[in-house]
C-alpha cells in the first residue's frame, strides 16, 4: 500500500470533483471574485457545506452563528466517517499525521479507503486525497474565472449545474428507499413553507437549510431507522 | 461583501468543518452505535440537498420558468438512471433553451 497506490485510487475521484467543482465557482462567482471563490474550496473540501455557506454570505440577514450552526449539522456526518477510519488506520498514522490529513476525510476518499483490505497508512491516505484535492481546487478556480468571463446568459445556465447534480445524488436513492423519498419529501415541503409562508419567510436561508434538514432527518431516523453498517458513505459528491 | 466579513465568514466555515473532521479522528473512540444517530446522520444529506436544491433553483436564473423547467428535465434525466454530470449538462441545456425560446417570443 503506497502512495502511488493511492493516487491511482483518488483519479476517479479528482476528476469527478472538478465538475462538480467547477459548478461551485460558477455559482460563487455571482458573488466574489474568483481567488476568493477558490480559497473556500482550498479550505473546506465540502460541496454541501460549501455551497450552504455561500448561500448564508449571500444573505444580508446572515450571521457567524448561522454559519456555525449550519457548517455543523450539514458536516457532521464527517465526524462518523472519522471515528470508523480512526480504527481502520495502521498503528503508525500518529496523531500529527492525523491531524494534517483530517481534511481529506469526504464521503469518497472515505469510502475508497474504508474498502481497502489491509489497514490505511499515512502515505497512502496522502495519495488518496492528492487527486481529489487538486481537482477540488482547480475545478472552482476554473469555475471562477468562467462565471466572470462568459455572458450573463452562458452563467445563468451554468448556475443550475450544481442544483441538477444535487437532483442526481438525491433521486436515485429516492427511487429505491421509501424512507428516504419520505425525508426528502418533508425536507422540501418544509423549505417551501419557509419561502412562501409569510409568517416563516423572515427566517434567514441558513437556519431555514438547518430546520428543514434536521426535522426531516430526525422524523425518518425515528420512523425508519437504518441498519447498516456503514452509514452516509456515498451520498453527496466531496 | 467586504473582505473582512469573507475571512470571518471563511474562518467559522472552515474551522468547524475541520475540528468536526479531526477531533473524533485523533480521539480514537469506537463507534457511534446507536442506531437512531445512525440514521439521523445517513439521511442529513438527502435532506440538506433537497431544503438546499427547492425552492433556490426556480431562482437560480432570471426567469423562474427556466428554473422549474430545469428541475423537471433534472429530476427526469435522474429517473432514467443519468450520471451526476449528464444531468447538470441536461438541466444547463434546459435553461439556455427556455431563455432563448423567451428572448425569441
Amino acid at each position: 500500500m503506497t502512495f502511488s497506490d493511492g493516487v491511482k485510487g483518488g483519479l476517479p475521484i479528482g476528476l469527478g470533483y472538478f465538475a462538480v467543482s467547477f459548478s461551485f465557482g460558477i455559482a460563487g462567482s455571482k458573488l466574489l471574485s474568483w481567488p476568493l471563490v477558490t480559497f473556500i474550496s482550498m479550505t473546506n473540501l465540502t460541496s454541501a457545506g460549501q455551497f450552504a455557506g455561500l448561500q448564508i454570505m449571500a444573505d444580508a440577514a446572515g450571521t457567524f452563528i448561522e454559519m456555525a450552526i449550519a457548517t455543523f449539522f450539514i458536516n457532521l456526518r464527517y465526524s462518523l466517517m472519522a471515528i470508523s477510519l480512526s480504527q481502520k488506520v495502521a498503528p503508525n498514522f500518529g496523531t500529527f499525521k492525523r491531524l494534517l490529513l483530517a481534511t481529506g476525510i469526504t464521503d469518497e476518499i472515505y469510502a475508497v479507503a474504508m474498502g481497502q483490505k489491509s489497514k490505511v497508512n499515512a502515505l497512502y491516505f496522502l495519495g488518496l486525497m492528492v487527486l481529489p484535492y487538486i481537482g477540488w481546487s482547480s475545478g472552482t478556480l476554473c469555475g471562477g474565472v468562467c462565471g466572470e468571463i462568459l455572458p450573463p446568459m452562458v452563467t445563468n445556465a451554468l448556475g443550475v449545474a450544481l442544483y441538477g447534480m444535487f437532483v442526481a445524488i438525491v433521486v436515485p436513492p429516492m427511487k429505491h428507499s421509501r424512507p428516504t423519498f419520505i425525508a426528502v419529501a418533508i425536507a422540501i415541503a418544509l423549505s417551501l413553507m419557509f419561502k412562501y409562508v409569510p409568517a416563516l419567510s423572515g427566517v434567514s436561508v441558513g437556519f431555514a437549510i438547518i430546520i428543514c434538514a434536521v426535522l426531516a432527518s430526525l422524523v425518518c431516523a425515528f420512523l425508519f431507522p437504518v441498519h447498516d453498517k456503514h452509514v452516509a458513505t456515498k451520498p453527496e459528491a466531496s | 461583501m467586504d473582505l473582512k466579513t469573507y475571512f470571518l465568514y471563511l474562518a467559522v466555515m472552515s474551522g468547524v468543518t475541520y475540528l468536526l473532521r479531526a477531533i473524533p479522528f485523533i480521539l480514537l473512540k469506537g463507534e457511534i452505535t446507536s442506531p437512531f444517530w445512525k440514521s439521523f446522520l445517513a439521511y442529513i444529506p438527502y435532506t440538506v440537498l433537497s431544503a438546499m436544491t427547492v425552492p433556490a433553483i426556480f431562482y437560480a436564473t432570471d426567469n423562474i420558468i427556466s428554473g422549474v423547467l430545469a428541475l423537471v428535465t433534472a429530476v427526469i434525466a435522474s429517473l432514467l438512471g443519468r450520471g451526476l454530470v449528464v444531468v447538470a449538462a441536461i438541466a444547463c441545456i434546459t435553461v439556455l433553451a427556455a431563455d432563448s425560446a423567451m428572448l425569441v417570443m
